[in-house]
């Protein structure tokens, strides 16, 4: 049986059918959509590194059904930048050194954004380590992943928090 | 993962009906059960998607003053919700020690009282476990058992539940509201979760089709909010499941405590209820000497299942800590690392 279901990804809508219900949210961006932006590690919900935003929330896009989710506006990593702009949290994350390999970095910087739109952590490093520890860093850049989003945070003050996610 | 017929239920009554099949699943936030699906554990024939029900999304008072808090509500909007936090403390501290900040935005309240035990050998299809496949035997038994069980446990399982959300909720008298075939109707949570004994496999008193559609708290449970802490022990700060937990209620006037309520986690097949600790605390000075007698009878039936004899020790530490912690007051913010012994900020608290 065929389903279809509609996303709105990065701005653009899309629709898309669907022969098989098993497919997941993280699996239908790379191999169908080509947005390969949005990295497989675990597959399980443990590592982070498939992070992306459903309605402004970060989710792991390994563990949610495409299906289940018919309707919601997504973004990954590839809406973040504005052209040859990047996001002032992909520009912290480079001038922080807040990567070594960079497979982890697109699920750090979609989590950061989800965290700086929770406006939970304020300017804690202490809570801001306790927010991304969803996310796995093998290369352990977590000092300067810490760094980054604190400066970001630092910069957009209080009342900026949630108009940058 | 198996394959798998996909229904999107529109109405409660949709749902119980599509789900009451023989081999139907319901899905919720499917945190865990995608999981499970992706190893082979759960093979459902049928999945029935919960998320566009309507009306399971609210935090409510209910009509005997206590709250309600609708099945669909995600893990994160309920540890966030600022009277809920206020009136619960405890139980926000919960929540927002277990899983990711990703998994709460996912995970519901409904789903989270229905996850299923870590224990490494249910998940290995390759294992023999009794829970996964009854009868085939228990290889935790005589393996790697050292966060299994010592309350509670039975030779055929020897695995714990893992939700600290449930902790504070059983202590609290949380009551589960259930619609089935038959109607509607609550059954307290202490009551929901089975201890293994001959059928580890037969976790809950859920029948086939019933919906948990809402967990209720008395409004009682808001007269302990002054001196509420959740403590949980993990193998790493964050992002890791209880090794040991405690949560420690309290209602104190003057120099006696009038009420306790003690929950505690990572230590058996469902959220456990210290009730003798709980009547040995009513009246009694909040010392040390009262925490360390009330703590010894919480763990007076444990024995350990394998490897796991320490558990027994830390779980009874934990609680001394958790209930003097509550006694101390319950702090104006949720700490910077919720349910943690640790802190690495100056002036955190150390073994007392």
């Amino acid at each position: 049986m065929h389903h279809s279901i509609s996303l709105t990804i990065n701005g653009v809508r899309r629709d898309i059918a669907l022969a098989d219900p098993r497919v997941t949210l993280l699996d239908l961006l790379r191999e169908r959509l080509q947005l390969t932006g949005t990295k497989k590690g675990c597959d399980r919900g443990q590592c982070g590194a498939c992070t992306i935003l459903v309605g402004g929330r970060r989710i792991n896009s390994c563990l949610a059904l495409a299906m289940s989710h018919d309707g919601a506006e997504i973004t990954t990593i590839e809406g973040v930048a504005r052209g040859e702009q990047l996001h002032p949290l992909q520009a912290a994350f480079i001038a922080h050194d807040g990567l070594q390999c960079g497979f982890c970095t697109p699920g750090q910087i979609m989590s950061a954004l989800g965290l700086i739109h929770e406006g939970q952590a304020g300017c804690d490093a202490e809570r801001i380590r306790e927010a991304m520890s969803g996310n796995l860093c093998r290369c352990g850049a977590y000092a300067g992943i810490t760094e980054a989003v604190l400066e970001v945070q630092k910069s957009l003050g209080e009342a900026g928090e949630r108009r940058v996610a | 993962m198996k394959s798998f017929e996909y229904v999107r239920a529109a109405s409660v009554s949709d749902a119980i009906a599509a789900g009451s099949v023989p081999g139907a699943v319901y899905l919720a936030g499917g945190t865990n059960l995608l999981d499970l699906m992706k190893g082979g554990v759960s093979r459902p024939d049928r999945l029935i998607d919960l998320t566009r029900l309507p009306g399971l999304d609210c935090i409510e008072p209910s009509a005997d003053g206590g709250l309600r808090i609708g099945a669909l509500v995600r893990n994160a909007d309920l540890a966030h919700d600022t009277a809920f936090v206020q009136a619960y403390p405890a139980v926000a501290e919960a929540l927002l020690s277990g899983a990711s900040a990703q998994l709460r935005n996912a995970a519901t309240i409904g789903g989270n009282l229905l996850q299923r035990t870590r224990c490494p050998y249910f998940y290995d299809a390759a294992s023999a476990c009794n829970r996964r496949e009854p009868g085939s035997g228990c290889d935790a038994r005589h393996g790697e058992n050292r966060l299994h069980a010592v309350l509670g446990w039975s030779d055929a399982c020897i695995a714990t539940h893992p939700s600290d959300f449930c902790v504070p909720l059983v202590a609290l008298d949380a009551v589960v509201e259930i619609e089935g075939r038959s109607g509607r109707r609550e059954v307290a949570l202490d009551d929901l979760h089975r201890l293994p004994g001959e059928t580890p496999e037969r976790e809950t008193v859920l029948e086939p089709g019933d919906l948990i559609v809402a967990v209720k708290l008395p409004a009682a449970a808001r007269n302990f909010s002054r001196h509420a802490r959740y403590l949980k022990v993990r193998e790493r700060t964050c992002y890791a499941f209880a090794v040991v937990s405690a949560a420690a209620c309290l209602r104190i006037a003057g120099s006696r405590i009038t009420e306790a309520r003690i929950g505690l986690g990572g230590i058996a097949a469902k959220p456990w209820r210290a009730r003798e600790a709980e009547k040995l605390l009513a009246g009694a000075p909040p010392d040390a000497e009262n925490f360390r007698h009330a703590a010894a009878a919480s763990l007076a039936e444990a024995r350990a299942s394998g490897d796991n004899e320490f558990k027994i020790e830390l779980a009874r530490r934990v609680l001394v800590r958790a209930l003097t912690l509550a006694a101390a007051g319950t702090p104006e913010r949720v700490p910077a690392l919720p349910a943690s012994p640790f802190s690495t900020q100056p002036g955190g608290l150390h073994d007392t």
